[in-house]
């Protein structure tokens, strides 16, 4: 079993933000943001050809500033989120808001002419999430299951609430909470968890971890000095809805049940420096996929503390007896460990995350603009299905 | 013959052979005198034999032809040979004429004196025949005297012997009669044993002629006064006062008054428990609890001579007197001796148990050692009542503690050398006075564990002495040694050093921790010193100590090493990790709290840079106190005078180039790829080697790389990127000198500058010249 050998793309600027174009359920499909200082920032919006193995491109000007983090519509594939820097003389204003993308990019693959930055289009001001008022946006997170409706946004020290009316045009503060405590502190991170019917955002600041209730904005648990130094991520299991993973500048990637957080469950040690990004596969949760700044993206398999312990369970009916034979013997607990290494990239990996469409492909990108597009090993896909 | 071996094709030579040997030789002039003498031809021919012994010409053949033979010497042989052959010849006759003539004289002379000699033993045996006929009669007439005599006192032999019978019966009568008043006086006089034996003595005869009226009131008599007397015994036996010799000597004397034997049995046993019981007792009160217990030894002696000997003196007295009971007898003893044993033992535990926390081995073995040879009389003399294997038992539990107690006084030893090693470095420096440096520190604590380790070998080794007397046991030969000593104490204490050392690693504190870097950095030592020579040094120790007979596996010295070095290993690296983190901080919080884009154009290196370059001396000057220097990579000698390329090379001067073109980008990022194409990867969190330039390069790339990771964070203005140019080249020129590849330090510095860069929106790199002239004022 051969596998693919991944698939590289380069962008020209700087870039730190990528996310799967969560609304897209057919395509594979990428957006990357750039950061540039001195000329415009784009929106790359990659697709992916699974079965040519090969990358479209489009771009889209991104001019109010270079981009920190992007995120995209769980409900409508036209719409995304930026966190972005305004630099003026001599302030630098971190802002949110809200774009919409042209319509025929939103699931066309038109191939744009040679030079993009002639043509390139530009995106849609839908709406500005508090534009600077309330601190620097560190991150924007949709509601997972939402209907698109609701945003929530870290600034500085608060947490923002956000409700979209009018076709996303116009943004209200619904609620917002405030941190408190000695210092000056700072959200670097936040997710939304899909389980508990969307109520509960978990964030990170400096070394802690803190999970919060949307409806009463109150602080529902709190993971003190989860990492050793600075947390850089996290991200919810979606299939089991007290686990959560976390990483951090400690180069270790720690894996908590909220409902004891005095320890982790599980801690991988497997980075050379700082972890920038951690993610769950979004249909097996026991692959688990960690950017760093050692340049190397590493994929490993939790099966230990996954949904699925013991391998697929097989309804007995539907299985044959030489195949029952097969599965009976991947039902025996499998160990936890690393699947891969990828080491194409050659600068610091900020982001990774999973295609949204196939559950079996990630990207990652690199601060040089590296884009690389792997596939989880065949040998454990075919592991994993049967 | 000799001629013909001078001949040298002689047909005689030939059964010889090359190989003539002395034996050979003498046999066959052995063969020629016979030969000469004509003794058995056929014999002597037969042994020197050639190939045909009828040849007529073979010299020493039996059918030489002296005519044939020279018939063949005259055709064969040429003039000069005959010559030779027949001075040869000649002399050989001249030899064999002389041997013989000494041989005759011999021979006659030896004749001669048999002669003289069987003739003078004829003459001798005449006389003796004379004698001999003398003494045949005189012994006739002495037998014939002797049977007169006989015939004479024949008759009043025969008298004297039936007077002797009456007399002797007649002593009988009268003693009989006068048995009921000596057996009163003896009872009177307490004379007991005096007694029995005259009771024990009429017995019998009275028993057999009861019938007559005398002697049955004799027997009656004897009766009553018996009866008394067995009383008496009992009452004496009973009142118990006196020594248990003497009640043996009652019970004695009781069963040969034909008292029941099984009855008297349980009464000794019992009134021997009582005793015994009393000084269990007595024993029991020195433990008690208020009174300061006695010396260890000192209750083991009392015990010993009090409850041992008593045990013993009851037990060899039991068997003496009731040897007749049978198995039945000896199971009751045994029972006897398990349960009172069994009772001694358990107070013994206890007091041995008190002892337990003590310093003392030397007393406490020798302690044991009395326990232990005490119990073997009664050991050997009641082997059914196991008391020798549960004393040994006892010891060998007592050493087993004893083991355990020496890990945990070992442990306890390593954790207060920490704990002084720990306030040594906590203690504030008094001005003027350094504290002891770290190298002082590690030979303290290396020497103090190590003296701690031997103290505790040389203590458990009293257990093996030869003199003591359980030394001999199996479990002390073996066990105790190889599973116990070496893997119990010495093993086992490695291992939970080793572990309270990784301990440090992983104590939650990450944030710099509790622990304090410079013990981190000696632990490593220490453990490095234990992998290299220390452990086998102590192994090799143990082993010469306690002479290992025991085949069970024990930890190699391979083994324990690899778990040393990983510990080592462990503790360096995490070492870096704290250094690096501390220096990491301090940069990070400079780059992060600093508002980069409305800085001063930079007239100076800012303190911090200053500062992370002292602590890195620091650092090195603490490292360089245990570890050794390392291997640096050869470099040019002017490194130092090195500049940056990254803003003096001509090549860089467009990628920060103000003006817009569209390529430029794409030059930046191919130009950076380009760079990181011929460098290698580079491992910022890896481990460390054990040398001073390894760990230096690990916390310089730790800190080195937490920079650039923060600058990418932040936005530049000009001044901002100069003041970062300017930081660099500070740090640049003071430590490379700390790293193994300057050529690191050199592309970290020039990313981070890079980066910095790229982060600004107005990249204005300083003049060098300038950059220069800040640092070396700086």
């Amino acid at each position: 079993m051969e596998d693919d050998a991944p698939v590289i793309y380069g962008l020209e600027f700087q870039a730190r933000a990528l996310t799967p174009q969560t609304a897209e359920t057919d395509a594979i499909r990428f957006l990357v943001g750039t950061q540039s200082l001195k000329y415009d920032n784009q929106i790359h919006i990659i697709d992916f050809d699974d079965e040519n193995n090969i990358i479209n491109k489009n771009v889209l000007l991104h001019q109010a500033g270079e981009i920190w983090h992007i995120s995209a519509s769980p409900a409508d594939k036209g719409v995304l989120a930026t966190c972005y820097n305004k630099t003026s003389d001599s302030r630098v204003q971190a802002c949110a808001a809200v774009w919409r993308m042209p319509k025929e990019l939103e699931s066309g693959s038109h191939e744009s002419p040679d030079d993009p930055a002639s043509t390139a289009q530009t995106l849609e001001l839908l709406c500005h999430l508090d534009n600077g008022a309330h601190g620097n946006v560190a991150c924007v997170v949709w509601e997972p299951m939402g209907d698109g409706k609701k945003v929530i946004s870290l600034a500085d020290s608060r947490i923002l609430l956000w409700d979209l009316q009018a076709s996303s045009s116009q943004a209200v503060l619904a609620s917002s909470a405030a941190l408190e405590g000695r210092g000056q502190l700072r959200f670097t991170a936040g997710r939304w968890s899909p389980h508990h019917n969307c109520t509960q955002v978990a964030t990170a600041s400096d070394t802690t971890l803190r999970g919060w209730d949307t409806r009463s904005m109150s602080q529902i648990y709190c993971i003190e000095n989860a990492h050793g130094q600075l947390v850089r991520d996290l991200d919810f299991n979606p299939n089991k809805q007290y686990y959560l993973a976390s990483c951090g500048d400690d180069c270790k990637v720690k894996f908590w049940d909220t409902r004891n957080v005095t320890e982790p469950v599980k801690t991988l040690e497997e980075h050379s420096h700082w972890v920038w990004s951690v993610r769950y596969n979004h249909s097996h949760d026991q692959l688990v996929l960690t950017g760093s700044s050692d340049s190397r993206v590493i994929l490993s398999n939790m099966v230990s503390i996954s949904s699925e312990p013991f391998g697929h369970l097989v309804d007995d009916d539907d299985v044959s007896d030489p195949e029952e034979h097969h599965t009976e013997k991947s039902k025996e607990p499998l160990q936890d460990n690393v699947i891969a290494t990828y080491e194409e990239h050659e600068d610091s990996v900020y982001a990774v995350d999973w295609a949204s469409a196939d559950p079996w492909l990630f990207a990652s990108l690199s601060y040089d603009g590296r884009l690389v597009i792997n596939r989880v090993p065949r040998a454990l896909k075919y592991h994993i299905l049967l | 013959m000799a001629a013909a071996a001078a001949v040298g094709s002689g047909p005689g030579d030939s059964p010889e052979g090359p190989e003539a040997d002395a034996p050979e030789r003498r046999r066959k002039a052995h063969g020629m005198l016979k030969l000469y003498y004509g003794l058995s031809e056929g014999e002597a021919a037969g042994h020197s034999a050639g190939p045909d012994p009828l040849d007529p010409t073979d010299l020493n053949g039996a059918h030489f032809d002296p005519e044939v033979y020279l018939d063949k010497l005259r055709r064969e042989c040429p003039l000069a040979q005959l010559m030779d052959s027949e001075t040869d010849m000649v002399r050989q006759i001249r030899a064999l004429d002389s041997d013989m003539q000494t041989l005759v004289y011999e021979n006659y002379n030896k004749f001669i004196s048999a002669t003289d000699t069987i003739r003078k033993m004829k003459n001798d045996f005449r006389k003796m025949e004379d004698e001999m006929d003398r003494l045949a009669t005189n012994m006739a007439v002495i037998t014939n005297f002797s049977a007169r005599i006989s015939a004479t006192l024949q008759d009043r032999h025969e008298r004297i012997t039936k007077l002797a019978g009456v007399h002797a019966l007649l002593r009988k009568l009268q003693f009989l009669f006068e048995l009921p008043s000596r057996l009163t006086k003896c009872v009177e006089l307490g004379a007991y044993g005096q007694a029995v034996r005259y009771q024990g003595r009429a017995r019998a005869v009275l028993q057999q002629y009861q019938h007559l009226p005398s002697f049955r009131a004799i027997q009656d008599d004897c009766q009553v006064i018996t009866a008394r007397l067995a009383q008496q015994l009992r009452q004496r036996f009973r009142e118990g006062c006196s020594g248990a010799p003497e009640q043996a000597e009652c019970v004695e004397l009781l069963l040969a008054l034909g008292e029941p034997a099984e009855e008297l049995c349980e009464e000794f046993l019992a009134h021997a428990r009582g005793r015994l019981e009393e000084e269990l007792s007595s024993l029991e009160t020195e433990l008690g609890p208020s009174p300061p217990a006695p010396d260890v030894l000192e209750f083991t002696d009392r015990g010993g001579n009090g409850f041992v000997g008593g045990l013993c003196q009851v037990a060899a007295a039991y068997q003496e007197l009731f040897a007749a009971q049978g198995p039945t007898g000896t199971q009751k003893l045994a029972a006897f001796a398990r349960e009172l044993g069994g009772r001694y033992f358990v107070l013994v535990e206890r007091r041995l148990a008190q002892e337990q926390g003590g310093s003392d081995n030397s007393l406490l073995v020798r302690a044991l050692d009395r326990f232990h040879r005490r119990l073997r009389a009664p050991g050997a003399l009641l082997a059914a009542a196991g008391l020798s294997e549960s004393a040994t038992e006892i010891v060998e539990r007592v050493a087993r503690e004893r083991l355990s107690h020496h890990l945990q006084g070992l442990r306890a030893a390593f954790l207060s050398c920490l704990t002084d090693v720990r306030q040594a470095l906590a203690a504030p420096r008094l001005a003027g006075k350094e504290g002891p440096s770290l190298a002082e520190l590690l030979a303290n604590v290396a020497s103090s564990i190590l003296s701690h380790i031997k103290a505790s070998l040389a203590s458990v080794h009293l257990f093996t002495a030869k003199e003591v007397s359980f030394s001999n046991k199996p479990y002390f030969r073996g066990e105790f040694c190889s599973q116990g000593v070496r893997e119990g104490l010495i093993v086992g204490f490695i291992r939970s050093m080793c572990q309270t050392a990784q301990s440090f690693c992983d104590s939650p504190g990450e944030k710099g921790g509790a622990t304090p870097p410079a013990l981190l950095l000696l632990l490593s030592r220490l453990c490095l010193d234990y992998e290299t020579a220390t452990i086998s040094y102590i192994l090799t120790l143990t082993d010469e100590q306690f002479l290992v007979q025991d085949q069970s596996p024990v930890t190699p010295v391979s083994t324990l090493c690899a778990e040393a070095r990983e510990t080592a290993r462990r503790l360096l690296t995490h070492y870096v990790k704290v250094q690096g983190l501390v220096i990491s901080q301090m940069l990070r919080k400079s780059v992060e709290t600093r508002d980069w884009l409305s800085t001063l154009e930079p007239r100076n290196v800012r303190a911090v840079m200053k500062r992370v370059v002292e602590d890195t001396t620091a650092i090195d000057v603490q490292v360089g106190l245990l570890y050794e220097e390392g291997v640096r990579k050869a470099q040019s000698s002017d490194s130092s005078k090195r500049t940056f390329s990254v803003y003096s090379s001509s090549r860089q001067q467009g990628r920060y180039a103000p003006s817009y073109t569209p390529s430029a980008p794409m030059d930046t990022n191919l130009l950076s790829n380009i760079q990181k194409l011929f460098s290698e990867r580079i491992d910022v969190f890896s481990p460390v080697e054990f040398n001073k330039v390894s760990v230096l390069t690990g916390i310089i790339k730790i800190s080195l790389k937490t920079l650039l990771e923060c600058v990418r964070l932040r936005t530049f203005g000009r001044f901002g990127l100069q003041q970062v140019q300017v930081d660099c080249h500070f740090l640049q020129l003071y430590l490379w000198r700390f790293v193994a590849d300057e050529e690191l330090v050199h592309l970290l510095l020039d990313e981070v500058v890079a980066s910095a860069a790229l982060r600004c929106p107005d990249p204005v790199p300083m003049e060098p010249s300038v950059v220069e002239v800040i640092c070396e004022r700086g």
